[in-house]
């Protein structure tokens, strides 16, 4: 075997010497990005969850054992309500009776009442978790120190209860209801609205259209428009959908009265439009990676453009669809500058009776309750971003699975 | 008896690469009339044309005419769909469609508006056994074709395309990626079909030129070099760079 002279001997060794000290100079950058992702990423999860959970004190305004021998917790329905006649002034409670009548009403919904209007929890003072975890002892003397008749417990504050509550305006019976079905409302419009028309604009751009100037920069556009800041749809949303067609948005078309354009529906539409640009690239990606030999194949045995198209290029594509019209939609659950613009309400306890009703949204929620002076509203915040994080990872995560599910191989 | 006259047919990618140069030649019903030459010699291109498929392609000019018994099928108010109703071609890489074996051999008359059971039934036994598929596959009609062999999955497009009962089958490479005993079974089939259809075939190698053509044309480069009918063009070839080529110093 012929003996290679160039590069010498020693200048070789010394060269590869270099290279692997230069290769594991990169290898050592990447890993240092990766591990600042995955800190920050831990470090904004550990915040939320610090603010989520930990200790509270709290003083009753009346004590519990003034009005009743037995505990609460143990009372029956019945009891509840009695509780209530007896220490509500008659007009409250003849207006509480006339909201809904006390025999309907469940036993937490009595409970909460009774909390809520007679025993008058007053928050005073909320740790983080953190703080609660290590610092017990010097919690446990403070509150000695500065309200002594208040009592200390470790609180859940992403609770069933805090799913299942409306609004409220004292953040220990706040909860996310309305928000929630807010969200799905608007994620149902924005959905119906961007995936058909998306799809539909897809299959025009990648099989129909033909190779020229316009549809060129008709193509740009489309990129570009996936980028544009989100208030700027705000924006277009507020023009369009709350001003200029107001008539049909408010719902007075379908006879509401009484109303004006800050709809759910308003709202849905434009996220809708927000997301359309990414349904469509989405969905012109997935059209793409379908083999031309299948087209040529079913052109072949004499198929029109159109049943080509749906009933070979869409089973091949849907997937691919499906997984990018729910990283929209994850989108849209997130999404908060619009509706801020759109004229999202900031406080609500009613659910949304339809797409033509106020609503509000999660992190229109989340939003407004980080700008509240009181410390309690921060806890709830975090457990409504907990709520936020899981639905978001959800969503995500069942794109996953339906892409691996059904995801076909030529 | 001439089936397709092509008349001074010249063709552009709109990348601008020329794919056909002034190509005219006469392509005889009931035989085998065979394209080769090296790649990029517009071969397929050409086959493409036959069933407009090249409209699928971005492509910049054509001129000159294809007279499929005397009627211009390069005019833009030719119907494609019954064009590729009478002109069937089957690829290089077989392409099952995502349907059972009688599904894809249904689908073409279906999309057609065929419904009669019988009809489907008589078709699916007819073309599978003209593609010498039938003893194969006759027991598994209704198992997923992708789950067959690649030399079966390409002779079920080839009786996909008889299905149709076209008059013309054109054939990109067929046998490319098979193995020799299917690629023997391909080539029998063609040799039984030419009795009913006149077949335009793009052979992988000069081998299988030589053996199937009745009429052979040599391409390279977009021009039609040589056309002759029979085994002349392989045993006396008249231009050199077809000698060239056929006797293996380049290509």
């Amino acid at each position: 075997m012929a003996k290679y002279t160039y590069p010498e001997e020693k200048d070789l060794q010394k060269f590869v010497v270099a290279r692997y000290r230069k290769a594991w100079i990169w290898q050592t950058l990447f890993l240092g990005s990766l591990l600042v992702a995955i800190v920050s990423l831990l470090a904004l999860l550990l915040n939320v969850v610090d603010g989520a959970f930990g200790y509270v004190a709290y003083e009753f305004k009346k004590d519990p054992s003034t009005i009743s021998a037995k505990p609460i917790e143990q009372l029956t329905q019945q009891e509840l309500a009695a509780l209530l006649q007896a220490n509500l002034s008659t007009g409250a409670y003849k207006k509480l009776n006339n909201e809904t009548p006390m025999g309907e009403r469940s036993e937490s919904d009595l409970y909460g009442l009774v909390l809520e209007r007679i025993i008058q929890v007053d928050t005073k003072a909320t740790y983080s978790l953190s703080d609660s975890l290590f610092r017990k002892a010097e919690i446990q003397a403070e509150v000695a120190e500065k309200y002594p008749k208040a009592r200390l417990d470790f609180r859940y504050w992403l609770t069933p209860n805090f799913l299942t509550s409306p609004q409220s305006s004292k953040a220990e019976f706040a909860g996310v209801r309305t928000a929630i079905l807010g969200s799905i409302w608007l994620v149902l419009i924005a959905v119906t609205l961007a995936l058909p028309v998306g799809v539909g604009a897809a299959i025009y751009l990648q099989e129909y259209a033909r190779k020229n100037s316009i549809n060129t920069l008709i193509q740009t556009n489309i990129n570009n428009l996936a980028g544009v800041p989100s208030i700027v749809y705000g924006m277009l949303g507020l023009a369009i959908f709350v001003r200029a067609f107001e008539i049909f948005t408010s719902g007075a078309m379908f006879g509401i009265v009484d109303a004006n354009g800050r709809t759910i529906m308003s709202a849905g539409l434009t996220m809708g439009i927000l997301v359309l640009p990414l349904v469509i690239i989405n969905a012109q990606e997935a059209i793409k990676a379908v083999p031309d030999s299948i087209r040529q194949a079913a052109f072949g045995v004499g198929a029109t453009k159109w049943q080509t198209v749906w009933s070979h290029i869409l089973p091949s594509a849907l997937p691919g669809i499906l997984t990018g019209s729910i990283l929209a939609m994850s989108r849209a659950v997130g999404e908060t500058a619009p509706l801020i613009i759109v004229g999202a309400s900031t406080f609500i306890s009613q659910d949304p009776s339809g797409p033509f009703s106020k609503f509000t949204a999660l992190p229109i929620q989340i939003y407004q309750w980080t700008a509240r002076a009181q410390s309690e509203f921060h806890n709830i915040a975090a457990a409504a971003i907990l709520v936020l994080l899981i639905l978001l990872l959800t969503l995500n995560a069942s794109a996953i699975l339906l892409r691996n599910r059904f995801q076909r191989r030529y | 008896m001439n089936k397709i006259i092509i008349d001074s047919l010249s063709l552009q990618y709109s990348d601008g690469t020329e794919s056909l140069r002034n190509v005219s030649m006469a392509i005889p019903a009931n035989q085998i009339t065979v394209l080769f030459g090296p790649a990029g010699g517009g071969k397929s291109t050409l086959l493409r044309c036959l069933n407009r498929l090249n409209d699928l392609t971005e492509v910049r000019a054509s001129k000159g005419k294809i007279l499929l018994d005397g009627e211009n099928i390069l005019d833009p108010k030719t119907d494609v769909i019954a064009l590729r109703r009478r002109v069937g071609m089957v690829f290089a890489r077989p392409v099952v469609l995502p349907l059972s074996i009688r599904g894809n051999l249904t689908y073409g008359l279906e999309l057609a508006g065929e419904t009669r059971r019988s009809r489907l039934d008589e078709a699916v036994e007819r073309s599978l056994h003209l593609a010498a598929i039938w003893d194969e596959v006759k027991d598994r009609l209704d198992e997923p074709a992708v789950a067959l062999s690649g030399g079966q999955q390409q002779r079920v497009c080839l009786a996909r395309v008889l299905a149709l009962q076209p008059e013309v089958v054109l054939l990109d490479e067929p046998t490319s990626g098979l193995d020799p005993i299917s690629t023997g079974k391909v080539e029998a089939a063609l040799q039984e079909l030419k009795k009913d259809y006149s077949i335009i075939l793009v052979p992988h190698s000069v081998q299988q030129a030589a053996r199937t053509a009745d009429h052979a044309a040599f391409f390279l480069q977009g021009e039609l070099v040589e056309f002759r009918p029979g085994q002349e063009i392989f045993t006396n070839p008249k231009d050199k760079r077809t000698e060239d080529y056929v006797t293996g110093r380049f290509g």
